[in-house]
Order: C-alpha cells, then sequence, then structure tokens
C-alpha cells in the first residue's frame, strides 16, 4: 500500500480533508459570465441549497464554480469534485462522476479515479445524507448532459 | 398529574426503541396502544364501508365514525357537526382557503397572513390570490414569531376579510393571541382561520370560547392515526362554503342536466370512502389525551420546556431562536455547524430532531436564519432524556460532526 492509499483509508486524515473541503471550499463563489453553464440545486433536499457553474468548451472542463447554503458533505464533496473535474475531457468526467455515485450507493468503484472523494466511501451507512454527497455532482453531470446535447 | 413513566409504557415506539430520544414531535407523535387496538378491531371486527350499509358491520361502522365527531367535539368544545374530517391539516386548510376564495374574497380583498406560517398555510393563498385577484399581506411579528395585536389593528382596513394564522408557530412555538385576535377581527367582519396544527394534543382548545370561524388540525400530531385532517368550522359558514371535492358520500340527488343537490355539513365536505380507519382511531386518541388531561399534558410539557432551554441556554456554541417562548419546539443552531450536520450527529447518538426550515420558507427574514435544529417535545418525554441530549450536545463539534459518516 503505497503511503497516499494509507492516508486515504485513514479516517483522521479523511476528517481533516472533509474538514478542511468544508472551511475553505476550492473554486468556491460564482463568476458573472454568460457563457458558462449553471445549475442551481435547491428542489431535491429541503435543506442545502447550491448552484454550480461549468466552463466547458471543446469537449473539456477548464473551470468549475460553486457556491450556495449546504452542510459539510455537500460543501466537501463539490469542492473535491471541482478539484477532480478541471482539466478532464468530457468522457473522463463522466467515468469520475460514475464511479463517485457507484461508490456513494455502495456498489463497485476505482478508488483511484476519486483521489480525495474516497472520503465520502462511508456516506451510504445514512442514506439520509446520500443526497447531500451527490447534489454537487448531479448537477454536474446535468451539465455535461447538457453540453454534449448542445454540440450533439 | 399523570407518571410519565407509566405513560410511557403506553407507547409501542416507545417500548420498542427503548434507548432512541424522540424529540420530532412536531413532525409526527407516537400512538398508544389504544389508537392500534381501535383501528386493529375495526379491521378485524366490523370492517364495513360506511353510510346506508344494511347489515351490523356496517351500522356498527357508521356509528364508530360519527363518534369520533363527538369526541372531537368534546376535545376542542365544538358542536359535532362541525367536525369535518379531512386527509390532514392542509386538506383542510386548503378547503378554508378555497371556500373563501370563491365566494367570500373579491378583487381588491386583502388577506392576513404571517410570515411564520407553514407552506399549507400560505401556497394555497397564493395560489388562490393570483387566480381571484386579492392581496396578501403580513401581520408584524417580533423576533420569535409573535404577533401583537395593537400592531395587528393598525394593518387592518376595510379591504382585509379574511386572517388566517397557526396558534402555535412550528418553527419557534410562538403562541398566537388568537382569542384577541377573533375580537379584533370580528369587530370588522373578518373572518379567522386557525392552523391549529401545533397546538392540538398540546393545550386545550376551547373552539367556541376562542371564538375562531376555522380551526384546522391533523390526527398524527396528537397521539392519533395519519392521513385525518380534522376541520372545524362556524356552521353557518360551513353551509355556506362549497367543498372542494365532490364526488359519492356528501351529494343527496344528482340528474342528468348536471344539476345536484349537496348533503349539509359536515357531509358534503367529505367526498369518497374516507379514511374509516384513521377517523376512528383518532376517537381513541381523543379520549386518551383527555382522560391524562389536556391541561396537565400542558403543564408538563411547559415543564420540560423550560428545563430544557435552563440546560442549554448557558452553552456557548448553542444560539437559541426562541428562549422566552412558553411551549412548542426549542430551536437552535449549533455555531459554526450546519443544521443537518448537526442532526446527523445527534441521530448517531440515538437523538431524533429535525434540521431544515421546518416548512416555513420566508420565516428566515425574522429570525435571521435559512435553517435551525428543531427539537419538538411531547408528554411522553422526561427530564433524563433532555439532560442525555443536552450531554450528546456538549459532544459536537465541527470533528464529531464529520465522524458521523467518515
Amino acid at each position: 500500500m503505497s503511503r497516499t492509499d494509507e492516508l486515504l483509508n485513514d479516517p483522521v486524515f479523511l476528517r481533516e480533508l472533509v474538514m478542511d473541503h468544508y472551511k475553505y471550499p476550492h473554486h468556491h463563489g460564482l463568476i458573472d459570465r454568460k457563457d458558462l453553464l449553471s445549475r442551481h440545486m435547491a428542489s431535491d433536499s429541503c435543506i442545502d441549497d447550491i448552484t454550480v457553474q461549468a466552463d466547458i468548451k471543446d469537449g473539456l472542463i477548464k473551470d468549475v464554480r460553486f457556491d450556495g447554503v449546504a452542510c459539510t458533505i455537500s460543501t466537501a464533496s463539490t469542492s473535491m469534485m471541482s478539484d477532480l473535474l478541471i482539466g478532464k475531457t468530457l468522457e473522463e468526467a463522466r467515468d469520475i462522476i460514475s464511479n463517485y455515485l457507484e461508490m456513494i450507493e455502495n456498489r463497485e468503484y476505482d478508488p483511484d479515479k476519486l483521489e480525495e472523494a474516497v472520503a465520502f466511501k462511508n456516506v451510504y451507512k445514512q442514506a439520509n445524507r446520500i443526497k447531500c454527497a451527490t447534489i454537487g455532482w448531479k448537477a454536474m453531470q446535468e451539465m455535461i448532459d447538457e453540453s454534449e446535447n448542445r454540440n450533439g | 398529574m399523570f407518571d410519565v413513566n407509566e405513560v410511557r409504557k403506553d407507547f409501542p415506539m416507545i417500548m420498542n426503541h427503548p434507548d432512541m430520544i424522540y424529540f420530532d414531535n412536531g413532525a409526527t407523535t407516537y400512538k398508544p396502544h389504544c389508537v392500534l387496538d381501535a383501528m386493529m378491531e375495526y379491521y378485524t371486527c366490523y370492517n364495513s364501508n360506511i353510510e346506508r350499509g344494511d347489515y351490523d358491520t356496517a351500522i356498527r361502522a357508521d356509528k364508530a365514525y360519527a363518534h369520533t365527531r363527538e369526541s372531537v367535539a368534546k376535545l376542542v368544545n365544538c358542536e359535532t357537526k362541525e367536525v369535518v374530517f379531512l386527509a390532514n391539516v392542509t386538506a383542510a386548510l386548503n378547503q378554508v382557503a378555497y371556500g373563501l376564495a370563491k365566494d367570500h374574497l373579491k378583487e381588491g380583498d386583502t388577506v392576513l397572513l404571517s410570515e411564520a406560517e407553514h407552506a399549507s398555510n400560505l401556497l394555497p393563498w397564493f395560489s388562490l390570490s393570483k387566480q381571484k385577484g386579492f392581496r396578501i399581506h403580513y401581520i408584524p411579528l417580533d423576533q420569535q414569531a409573535n404577533a401583537d395585536p395593537e400592531a395587528l389593528e393598525r394593518c387592518l382596513d376595510d379591504s382585509v376579510k379574511v386572517i388566517s394564522l397557526a396558534y402555535v408557530s412550528n418553527v419557534l412555538g410562538s403562541v398566537q393571541p388568537i382569542k384577541e385576535i377573533c375580537r379584533i377581527a370580528h369587530e370588522r367582519n373578518i373572518l379567522v382561520c386557525v392552523d391549529g396544527a401545533q397546538a392540538i394534543g398540546h393545550r386545550k382548545i376551547d373552539f367556541k370560547d376562542l371564538d375562531a370561524d376555522f380551526f384546522c388540525f391533523s390526527s398524527h400530531k396528537m397521539c392519533g392515526p395519519d392521513g385525518v385532517g380534522v376541520l372545524i368550522g362556524k356552521y353557518p359558514l360551513l353551509q355556506e362554503m362549497d367543498p372542494l371535492l365532490l364526488g359519492g358520500g356528501m351529494n343527496a340527488r344528482f340528474y342528468a342536466d348536471g344539476s345536484y343537490i349537496l348533503k349539509d355539513a359536515p357531509e358534503k365536505f367529505e367526498a369518497g370512502t374516507p379514511n374509516i380507519e384513521g377517523v376512528i382511531g383518532l376517537s381513541a386518541a381523543c379520549e386518551y389525551l383527555m382522560s391524562l388531561g389536556m391541561d396537565q399534558i400542558h403543564a408538563y410539557e411547559k415543564e420540560l420546556r423550560s428545563h430544557f432551554i435552563d440546560q442549554i441556554k448557558d452553552l456557548d456554541q448553542i444560539i437559541l431562536y426562541n428562549p422566552d417562548n412558553l411551549s412548542g419546539p426549542v430551536t437552535f443552531n449549533v455555531k459554526d455547524i450546519f443544521a443537518q450536520d448537526v442532526a446527523g450527529y445527534l441521530a448517531s447518538k440515538g437523538i431524533a430532531v429535525r434540521s431544515g426550515n421546518h416548512c416555513a420558507k420566508i420565516l428566515h427574514e425574522i429570525i435571521g436564519t435559512d435553517q435551525s435544529v428543531r427539537a419538538s417535545l411531547y408528554f411522553y418525554n422526561t427530564k433524563e432524556e433532555i439532560d442525555r441530549f443536552v450531554e450528546a450536545l456538549k459532544g459536537l463539534s465541527l470533528e464529531s460532526a464529520i465522524d458521523v459518516f467518515i
């Protein structure tokens, strides 16, 4: 087991990671650009209310931004998602998202593709938090669909 | 005063989850054996549809269904013919809004609501105001969502025709001075509808003394079964009001030319086969509460709540939104920890509370937060449970909240 693998299985490290992404989320704050795709996710659950933006051009995710009022799980998981998806092709992004969603549903997935996002591998034990863990990811999935439909 | 440890034995949910602390009574309450037994007896001994059955079990079902009107009338001091059974308090509030919008309200009229109302006392009015052209205004509330009758009086002009308010706010437990509001309203021929969802089963309700025109509540928030709501209305007003649903059981005659004659209230509001089982269970719930005594229940809950407030008011990390309200839920946040993370942490300690905006999505204007944690008590809760809750809360930090799902 490599040092990274060890860390990603260490609950204390994972907790610190989630705390860090919650307190200091990456790619946080929306930008005012009309050419960005955007999703306001407020209807799925009563309480998290976030907006995710994506800059998708030539089949590449150039940027992801998000903001809103949200819990530790949705904030940190969306922050980690932004780190993972920026710079990826749509195909790579889809693969990462689908592995993540498999993990959240407690099915087989490739942890190497998810890097830090494996921090949420146990969320399935609390069914009511699955929505929190997927809200940002579903927004991204929808925007990838939209961009492909637009170009297809 | 009843013995809470004896009372707890009446509730199978408590006996089946002896270590769980259930502080989500604002959402729903547990059902005692007697309520479950009454429903089981209906299904096992006299399961039949009501009305016009010419056989013994049907007649027995008719009687049991009708008997609930008497139990409810006794519980809230109204006439039996003023008791309408619907699906829930939401259906009752929709019925009132629909009925008043149809024949009582016209363009330019005003309906007064408050920003502390539950969605079910706002959305029907929102929708109907668009169709009928009446306006909606909000009465002024203080920071703990209490309405002041004098401030209300200043809002009243000739356009105000209806006031619809929750007796007890589902978020803050604010108790509105309904009797005083009714007095002021009736001087000006304004009708008053009361959402009693969080009041029923927690305090003595005297419909005649309050002098409200309509009073709505749900059975499941007073130890009764789900799926039954009650609309109490002054009889002449019910007679004038059009039903929201039409169908079987509520018509007297109808003809091929499209004309029809409806039954009198309350039956004309109860189209279709009702929730017979639920209505029968509600009767048992009314009797159960009356056997404990509504005044005793209320006094015990106040005592519990004040113990709760005493225990948490000095905790540094707690922001309390309604310390001064004497009844209803205790609503709070923990500094720097999102409400749902608090609820998730408490759940891991076997404590059931609710986080969110509690279906009162415009209340944040008053209390300055979008979401909060609500701990709502009932007469089967204990001081020991509150002490355990407070101990659990003391162990809450961002770290421990995250550890729950790592």
